[in-house]
């Protein structure tokens, strides 16, 4: 039986009818056409996926709509600022963190998730945090690297 | 996945309702494990009961000398919250090193105890410290709860509401992780309670066990030598691609001496 689901995606209030069984990657995706948030697992485990539900990083592919209804929810596509981009994402620019792109916007999220919690990590905490996260170009050395100058940026430093 | 009926309860004696009225209804917690299920068509509930949305199932709090932590709490909360921090440290460490932040931002302690998977780490906070598990009909001993392989001592169509551990004079968990998925090869928690040592082990069996011996030779002399030969007979333990039988024996002690010697650093 179709829901309807309610939410504020990066500042808009969207109110979807979907499925019961449709995942929060799926409304955001196919019917928002917010593909900046990638599938690239059916395991929960590369975390391609993540988005920020009411201020936490989560899988996008392992949360049903329906259990954000009612949540902000942030995406890649909610960070820019009228084209410029956010500072975390500059520096994965800067600091040649990516190759193919793929990972990129969840490791963005995840990162900003950390930042949040700990504005001025260490490379080890990091890489811990890094966990959830998989890529499979880089060799994880310049994302770390792009974080940290993110997160630099972020606390104003250059 | 499946269709399936979905339900969103205010309140803990209407998600029993709704689960007791469903034809074959589960409920959902912080979905880390069941959704996976779910995608894989590994399972196909008829209805699934939202608990997300009834208050009072979240979060920690100090009952005298003990943490009861809310059966919806997320595991970065437990790892995060301040009275577990400073009552028993060794819980809030055990939860900051289950899997990924973002599956420590959904996941929750209910879930993680009533699925049973042999290498969660919560068994081993709950038979290791003596918790006991409150549900809506009854209170469970930790000893009691864990039956089996993914089996529990729930009865069809029971929720757990919280899990009340009591304080230990010291306490630590050490765990030897799958480096994929940070479930534990290998974990042990060791605890010095007011009544005796705790050594529980998850990971290397179908389900959490108390290796017996070691807490006798901790019971005598806390100390990481105390166990220095021990380890657990091997047969019967897990054996996969990760580890034989024999590894996980062996890592049993290494592990259980870890959390000892952190115990005792305090
Ligand atoms: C990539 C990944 C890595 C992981 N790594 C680890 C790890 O290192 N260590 C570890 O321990 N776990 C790990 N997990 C599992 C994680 O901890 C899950 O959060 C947990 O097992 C289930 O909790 P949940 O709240 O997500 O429950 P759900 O997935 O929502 O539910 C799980 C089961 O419990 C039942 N249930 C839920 N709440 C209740 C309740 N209150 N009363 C009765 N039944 C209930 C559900 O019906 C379902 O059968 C990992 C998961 C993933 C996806
Ligand atoms: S798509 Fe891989 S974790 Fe979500
Ligand atoms: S840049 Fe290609 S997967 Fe990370």
């Amino acid at each position: 039986m179709p829901v309807n689901v309610s939410m504020n995606v990066n500042g808009r209030a969207v109110v979807e009818e979907v499925e019961e069984r449709t995942l929060l990657v799926e409304l955001l995706r196919e019917n928002l056409r917010l593909t900046g948030t990638h599938v690239g697992c059916d395991t929960s485990q590369c975390g391609a996926c993540v988005v920020h539900v009411d201020g936490r990083s989560v899988k996008a592919c392992t949360m049903l709509a329906t259990q954000a209804h009612g949540a902000d929810v942030t995406t890649i596509e909610g960070l820019a600022d009228n084209g410029k981009l956010h500072p975390m994402q500059e520096a994965f620019r800067e600091n040649h963190g990516l190759q193919c792109g793929f990972c990129t916007p969840g490791m963005v999220m995840s990162a900003l998730d950390l930042v949040a919690r700990n504005p001025d990590p260490t490379g080890g905490e990091v890489r811990e945090w890094l966990e959830g996260n998989l890529c499979r170009c880089t060799g994880y050395h310049n994302i770390v690297k792009s974080i940290l100058a993110g997160a630099s940026a972020m606390r104003g430093g250059s | 996945m499946y269709e399936f009926n979905y339900h969103r309860p205010g309140t803990l004696e209407a998600a029993a309702a709704a689960l007791a009225a469903a034809e074959d209804g589960q409920v959902l917690a912080g979905g880390q494990t069941l959704i996976p299920t779910l995608k894989q068509r590994l399972a196909s509930p008829s209805d699934l009961i939202d608990l997300g949305s009834i208050a009072g199932l979240d979060g920690v709090r100090r009952e005298g000398d003990a943490i009861v932590v809310g059966a919806m709490t997320r595991h970065a909360d437990v790892a995060s919250s301040p009275d577990a921090r400073s009552a028993i440290p060794a819980l809030a460490a055990l939860a900051d090193g289950i899997g990924d932040p973002q599956v420590r931002n959904c996941g929750t302690i209910g879930g993680s105890i009533a699925n049973a998977d042999p290498a969660a780490d919560y068994p081993a906070a709950v038979v290791g410290l003596g918790a006991e598990v409150r549900t809506d009909r009854r209170t469970i001993a930790g000893d009691d709860f864990f039956t089996g392989l993914f089996e529990t001592a729930l009865e069809d169509g029971e929720i757990i509401v919280s899990v009340r551990f009591p304080a230990p004079r010291r306490a630590a968990y050490a765990k030897f992780p799958n480096p994929a998925s940070r479930y534990a090869i290998v974990g042990v928690m060791v605890a010095d309670t007011g009544s005796g040592v705790r050594v529980a082990v998850t990971g290397a069996g179908d389900q959490v066990f108390r290796a017996g011996a070691m807490e006798a030779a901790l019971g005598g002399n806390f100390s990481a030598d105390a166990i220095r030969d021990a380890s657990v007979p091997s047969d019967g333990l897990n054996e996969d691609l990760h580890a034989s039988a024999e590894y996980r024996a062996h890592l049993v002690g290494v592990m259980a001496r870890r959390a000892v010697a952190a115990a005792a650093a305090g």
